[in-house]
This record gives C-alpha cells, sequence and structure tokens, in this order.
C-alpha cells in the first residue's frame, strides 16, 4: 500500500540565539515606538467565559542557571475546551480569547502569562484530556524549539493521554504546575538534571 | 462511505527529520553544554492542541513592519548598509504555499552589531536601525522585506569564533506543531563552513536549504539587491478518500 511521502524536506531549526527578545518582544527589550505592542502579551481581549489565572514558568538550565534570555509561547483551548478557529482572510476582528501568548524570560528566567483556566480537549482515544497547555520554549543554547506542556495540580490528571504515554511516573510531575494560591499557578522547566522536564517529539 | 484511508493518515503531520535538524547537544557550540536535554524525547503523535494554532488575519501590521531601512529611523534618514530585498515564499513538505502565515526576522547591522544591551561587540551602533520586522505571507505563501545586509560578528565560544552574516526567521504555519525557528544565510560566503552554530546541522543540503540565493532578476536598479529565500514547514500526510488526495 502506498504510504504518503513528503516532496520537501522541512527547513531545518537553528537556535533562536542570544537576542530573540529584539526580534519576537521588542518592547520588552526597549526597543519601542516600531510595534505598538508586542505579539501575543495580551490573550485576553473582552469577556471571556472562564476562571482567569495567571501561569508563571520559570526557564533553569543544568547548572540551576535561570534562563534571561529565554521565550515561552502557549498555545491553548478556551474554557470550553474549543480552539480559537482560524478568523476569516482580512478579517479585522481580534479574538475576545486569542489562546496563544508569548513572553520573554525575565532576568529570574520567569515568564508570566494572563490567561484562562482551558477545558477539556478530547483526545486521540476519543477520551477528554485533563486542562493542559501546551509550551514552546527557545533560547540561546536550545538547537530546536522545545515542545512540552503544562497541566494543573488541581485537576483529575489521571487517564490523561499524553501523561501516561511516560513510562517513568515520577517524571509526570515535571509537567504538573503548582498551585501557588486562588488563580496562581507555576511550573518550573528544567533543561537538564534530576527535575528534567519531559520534552515531547510531536 | 467507500474509499480508501491510508494507514496512520488522517491528515496528522509528517514526522519531523530529528536528523535533518541539529541535535540538542553539540559540543562545539557550547551554550548547549548547560541547556539541551539529556532525556530522549517523548515520541507523541500530535494531537487536536498540536494540529490547531494561532492564525495572524486579524493583526493589523504596520506600514514599515517589514522595511528595515526605515522603520527605527530617528532623523528620517535610512539605515546603513549594503540595501537588500529579502523575499520567499513559505511551504510545507507536499510544496503548497503556506499562506497568511507571521513571519518575523531579525538582525544584526551592517557592522555585526546587535542593538541589544548585553551586546558586546565594539562595532558602531547604526542610530537609524533596530533590526527586526515581520510580515503575513500572501495568498501564494510570499513574504518580503526591505533591510540592510547584517556584518558578521566575533562572538565568545571558541577563542576566536565568527558568526557569518546571517537573518534569524520565526515562522508560525498553522499548527502549533509546525512553529519553527531558524536563520537564513548568504550564498557563497566562506564564513557559513567555520561556523560552530551551522556545524550543529549534520547534512550539508540541510546546510544548504538555510542559504538564501542572489535574484539578479528581482534586483531594485540603482537600489536594492534581491536575495530569495524559501521556508519549509511540516506538512499534513494526505488522507486518499475517495481514490483522490485530499486537500488538507
Amino acid at each position: 500500500m502506498l504510504h504518503p511521502v513528503p516532496t520537501l524536506k522541512e527547513s531545518p531549526s537553528q537556535t533562536a540565539g542570544p537576542y530573540v527578545h529584539i526580534g519576537m518582544t521588542p518592547n520588552f527589550c526597549d526597543l519601542p515606538g516600531v510595534y505598538a505592542s508586542d505579539m501575543g502579551a495580551t490573550m485576553i481581549n473582552g469577556e471571556v467565559e472562564g476562571e482567569r489565572i495567571t501561569l508563571s514558568i520559570r526557564l533553569i538550565d543544568g547548572a540551576g542557571v535561570p534562563l534571561s534570555d529565554g521565550l515561552v509561547e502557549i498555545w491553548q483551548a478556551d474554557a470550553s475546551g474549543s480552539f480559537v478557529s482560524p478568523a476569516a482572510p482580512n478579517s479585522n476582528s481580534v479574538p475576545a480569547f486569542t489562546g496563544w501568548g508569548r513572553q520573554a524570560s525575565d532576568a529570574n528566567g520567569v515568564t508570566v502569562f494572563e490567561t484562562i483556566k482551558p477545558g477539556r480537549v478530547a483526545g486521540p482515544d476519543g477520551k477528554p484530556m485533563a486542562p493542559h497547555v501546551s509550551l514552546w520554549i527557545v533560547a540561546r543554547g536550545i538547537n530546536i524549539g522545545l515542545q512540552t506542556r503544562l497541566y494543573f495540580e488541581d485537576e483529575d490528571n489521571e487517564g490523561d493521554f499524553v501523561l501516561n504515554k511516560i513510562m517513568d511516573k515520577r517524571r509526570r510531575q515535571t509537567l504538573i504546575a503548582r498551585k501557588e494560591s486562588v488563580g496562581r499557578y507555576h511550573l518550573d522547566i528544567h533543561l537538564q538534571g534530576e527535575k528534567e522536564t519531559v520534552f515531547f517529539d510531536i | 462511505m467507500s474509499g480508501i484511508i491510508l494507514p496512520g493518515a488522517d491528515g496528522v503531520l509528517y514526522q519531523r527529520d530529528r536528523a535533518w535538524h541539529p541535535a540538542a547537544d553539540t559540543p562545539a557550540y557550547k551554550s548547549t553544554t548547560f541547556r539541551a536535554p539529556k532525556h530522549s524525547l517523548l515520541a507523541l503523535g500530535p494531537t487536536k492542541s498540536e494540529m490547531s494554532g494561532p492564525t495572524f488575519g486579524h493583526e493589523k501590521l504596520g506600514p514599515l513592519d517589514n522595511d528595515l531601512i526605515r522603520n527605527f529611523s530617528q532623523d528620517g534618514t535610512d539605515a546603513i548598509g549594503q540595501r537588500m530585498i529579502v523575499y520567499g515564499q513559505v511551504l510545507d513538505e507536499n510544496a503548497r504555499a503556506v499562506p497568511g502565515t507571521l513571519v518575523e526576522f531579525w538582525q544584526a547591522n551592517a557592522g555585526g552589531r546587535y542593538r541589544h544591551k548585553k551586546e558586546a561587540y565594539l562595532a558602531a551602533l547604526d542610530p537609524n536601525f533596530a533590526g527586526f520586522g515581520r510580515a503575513v505571507t500572501d495568498e501564494s505563501g510570499f513574504y518580503s522585506f526591505r533591510t540592510v545586509k547584517p556584518g558578521a560578528y566575533p562572538w565568545p565560544n571558541g577563542g576566536n569564533d565568527w558568526r557569518p552574516a546571517h537573518i534569524h526567521f520565526s515562522v508560525f504555519g498553522h499548527a502549533f506543531a509546525q512553529r519553527l525557528i531558524t536563520q537564513m544565510y548568504f550564498e557563497g560566503d566562506p564564513m557559513i563552513w567555520q561556523c560552530p552554530i551551522v556545524a550543529t546541522i549534520n547534512d550539508k543540503a540541510a546546510i544548504d536549504q538555510l542559504t538564501a540565493r542572489l535574484d539578479r532578476h528581482n534586483t531594485t536598479p540603482m537600489d536594492a539587491l534581491a536575495y530569495r529565500f524559501d521556508i519549509v514547514l511540516r506538512g499534513r500526510r494526505s488522507t486518499m478518500f475517495e481514490n483522490k488526495l485530499e486537500g488538507n
């Protein structure tokens, strides 16, 4: 039986380098006046269903040093478990909830996102996956963007399609954000070491 | 319904060819030493969460967003350097155009200096050049921008390492799993072959894919040279349905 094969090769990745903030969050790195605001800085633009939450995500290297030159993008469903559908071409309306955020890491390696708690999305097995946020991480010294997920410690994560693929159960904890207070969650991303985060080949 | 569904194929993405991309741990590029994950990646077929992605049709780009010669001009004059147009097509692995996707780019100035507080190279800043811009691809997948050719520069890695002239690119596609960051180099530059970051890619053909071609045909007379740089994002497996390839 024929199996479809690609006709072109994907362009190979290269590191985002030490100055990714120039290109992707210029207002954050003292280059105002070109863009009105940094893309992805605001995820909520109006009345939105769901619990408002703050996610802080810290990037830490194998020597325990926070990454001050990193960048995190997140992508998630809305409170009902739906993803923002593609806008019609030339549409001028910004969705009330974009589902997509981008933040530069600060001197402490921390990125902060103001968003809403995602609902459950159906997994490939047809069962709902636990609420989660998809992450994409780039920085100097990262040759190809790292893909992982953030889950919530106050949700039922048993039976999640992706978490259950992690054979070493202790490592599942590396994806689960700690609840710091009502509506505030924190996740450390460890690039290496005993607590190394599980990264995906999607 | 009759028809044939190919095994494992329901419009999901082709698996990423990790041997074509750089490995995570590449000792000659020293920054990877403490930043490359040591565990192998968890192989995961994309779910709905990764097959969807943000769109930017609603973003209002400014008229100078793709003009790096002018978009930071402080006194109304142009940035200093070799003027050029960089353009190209964003395609997927099935050679289909990717329209309406955001392309972002950033670079050093003509002297090889970035406008960043951590930049330590002694080359002069250009007061009229910030070094970044963006564009959304048109219905045929094309983007273009105007800039000056970035300079090569030394960087702290080995004792005397220099980066070849390059422009950083970030591209989205239509699924979060297509997200890509890469760098564009210039055809014929001998500096390409001594760069530890370029050398993180093993295959010469893959490096060649990151090398923009001088395009004399699209040169603007008495103004700017043109370089063409096409970018390929991951493509979807086509589903054989009703004995024909379903567009997806």
